[in-house]
């Protein structure tokens, strides 16, 4: 605990104190939307210029470097170009749906981040069901897919759109399976109680995060390979293939609803990072006790920029899947190894209570196991062919 | 009192996107009002301070039936409007009387049950944990039912969506796939 660590909510008392006292509530309820709008949509820009000079470092080029110092004012002329080009609206769209898809997309999206814990006391409504209500929030994005994608009126934009919604709905399956694991071990759907259940050390230096047990780096895996193809990042990013469908749902759009996706593409890829150092690293809580000095935001805004270049570095290093491949690999891989990692997680919830000699040791093993031995079974098989029989068609 | 006022905004809201999705004439627009309305029933259910329930409205409604409905008219290609064709259909004052006896019998049902006479609890919600406990105790059994159910739902769909793939692939195999066996054929129908 120190002077830094509960610098944001004393601002916001102080800042609604300056209010008469009939209105503070909603003024502080206004402070911390804005706060957060205000934090997270730099983060977008942000994000944008990192992720293309990362992108160009891991491809051996510059990446963009004219605009301001190191070209770090790139997002900033992005966003005047993006204001003032043409708004083009096919003539046979449907005005409406083409107009409201972007802000369907969007608003959900800003909705989300009000149950994220980001610090200690630092969430902005904490609800009993905060988990469920982030989940269910994401499920909007999908009719706002489906809105742009059938209200352009063009078939790349239909395809696309249903492209995007076949993966995002098989998906969400990995995706709320993968974090069931961390609701039974913290016995509650509030995200605050979870990041609490995650405090302290095992042996004294071990933190006890969730993502340092067999079952939560398991489903910290199938998470993030989950929350990818969620929010439609790299290696699952074909609903908007250049290359094939030109960019998918995005076609018709352009200006500043297609500023507005990217937008909230961005946004929701924050919202489940943000989720996923929530459930597996611990949320705000530093890794090691002689590190506690340093404030609880700051940690998490430490995990979720490592989590983020996780992603820009996947997006640099995998090719894109073939629709198929992607399906099959949801329902055939990632489904079944969540739902033997709920048994694996079972398992370890339930031999927590052992007490003979070694007890640590064996329970560590048999939950390794369990989930190790289907995950090598799978890994060779759910594709149909063992890769010892693999042959070639056109080649032979 | 704002919580009536909240009542009669989300009321409204509710019942117009049910009626606006009863009218249109273009069945996607449809499906999306239609979502609206689940929305506005979810955003009832949390003004009774039901959280668990509005958010499992939330997503089951908006984010897999609405989807689902959505995809069904895709995939149909029902949502082609055919000029000088009448929006209703002709028994239409059958479905009037279906409706109205729903209606008669939801309401019999409900001002029979003695949960009108209940106080309303003075806690503000059930907790999450309280219904989970619920539901794996006094109330497992129906809800391992419900999985039954569904489970064997899903199971139909599979068993449909793999006749229709064995039918399309058979003919097709080139001289590298193996070949289905007459009998093999016989036995897979």
């Amino acid at each position: 605990m120190n002077a830094l660590d509960p610098i944001f909510i004393s601002t916001l008392h102080w800042l609604a104190g300056l209010a008469p006292a009939s209105v503070r509530p909603l003024v502080s309820m206004l402070l911390v939307i804005a706060g957060l709008m205000a934090v997270f949509g730099s983060c977008f820009a942000l994000t944008t210029i990192l992720e293309r000079k990362t992108l160009g470092r891991m491809q051996n080029r510059f990446g963009p470097n004219r605009v301001g110092p190191f070209g770090l004012f790139q997002p900033l002329a992005d966003g005047i170009k993006m204001l003032i080009k043409e708004d083009i609206v096919p003539f046979s769209a449907d005005k409406t749906l083409h107009f409201l898809a972007p802000l369907a997309l969007t608003v959900p999206v800003w909705l989300a981040f009000s149950v994220l814990p980001f610090g200690r006391n630092m969430s902005a409504i904490e609800l009993d069901a905060g988990i469920l209500f982030f989940f269910a929030i994401g499920s909007a994005s999908e009719l706002a897919v489906f809105m742009a994608g059938w209200s352009s009126q063009n078939k790349y934009s239909l395809v696309g759109a249903m492209r995007a919604i076949a993966q995002m709905i098989s998906y969400e399956v990995p995706l709320v399976l993968a974090s069931v694991p961390v609701l039974m071990a913290a016995a509650s759907l509030s995200l605050p109680d979870i990041v609490q259940a995650q405090s302290g050390f095992a042996l004294g230096w071990v933190p006890r995060w969730n993502v340092f047990t067999p079952w939560g780096l398991a489903g910290f895996a199938l998470f993030m390979i989950a929350a990818a193809a969620e929010s439609n990042r790299c290696p699952f990013d074909l609903p908007e293939g250049e290359s094939e469908l030109i960019a998918g749902f995005l076609t018709e759009y352009s200006g500043f609803k297609y500023a507005l996706f990217f937008l909230g593409e961005y946004l929701g890829l924050f919202a489940v990072t943000g989720l996923a150092v929530t459930l597996f690293l611990g949320g705000w809580q530093a890794p090691a006790r002689w590190l506690e000095w340093f404030p609880s935001w700051g940690w998490f805004a430490a995990k979720f920029s490592a989590l983020i270049f996780l992603f820009i570095w996947a997006r640099a290093t995998l090719p894109r899947l073939r629709l198929d491949q992607l399906l099959n690999f949801a329902w055939k891989f990632l489904v079944p190894l969540a739902l033997i990692n709920l048994l694996a997680a079972a398992v370890w919830l339930k031999s927590g209570v052992w007490r003979f000699p070694a007890a640590a040791e064996i329970r560590w093993l048999l939950c390794a196991g369990l989930l190790a031995v289907p995950y090598v079974w799978l890994a060779r098989n759910w594709n149909g062919v063992a890769p010892t029989q693999r042959h070639y068609n056109y080649a032979e | 009192m704002p919580n009536d006022i909240a009542f009669y905004l989300i009321a409204a809201f509710t019942v117009a996107f049910a009626v606006v999705a009863m009218t249109l004439r273009r069945l996607v627009h449809c499906a999306l009002c239609a979502a609206a309305a689940f929305a506005g029933l979810a955003m009832l259910y949390l003004l009774l301070d039901a959280e668990f329930v509005g958010f499992a409205q939330l997503l089951v409604y908006v984010g897999a039936i609405a989807i689902l409905i959505v995809f069904a008219v895709l995939l149909t290609r029902g949502d082609e409007v055919c000029p000088g064709h009448s929006q209703s259909s002709p028994s239409w004052m059958a479905g009037v009387a279906v409706a109205v006896l729903v209606l008669a019998g939801i309401a019999i049902a409900i001002l029979l049950s003695p949960s009108l006479h209940r106080l309303a609890p003075s806690a503000a919600g059930a907790p999450v944990k309280k219904i989970g406990e619920e539901l794996m105790t006094r109330y497992v059994l129906p809800l391992e039912m419900v999985g039954v159910l569904l489970t064997g739902a899903l199971l139909g769909a599979v068993v449909i969506a793999m006749h229709e793939e064995s039918e399309v692939k058979r003919p097709a195999g080139g001289p590298a796939s193996r070949r289905a066996e007459p009998e093999e054929a016989m036995s897979l129908r």
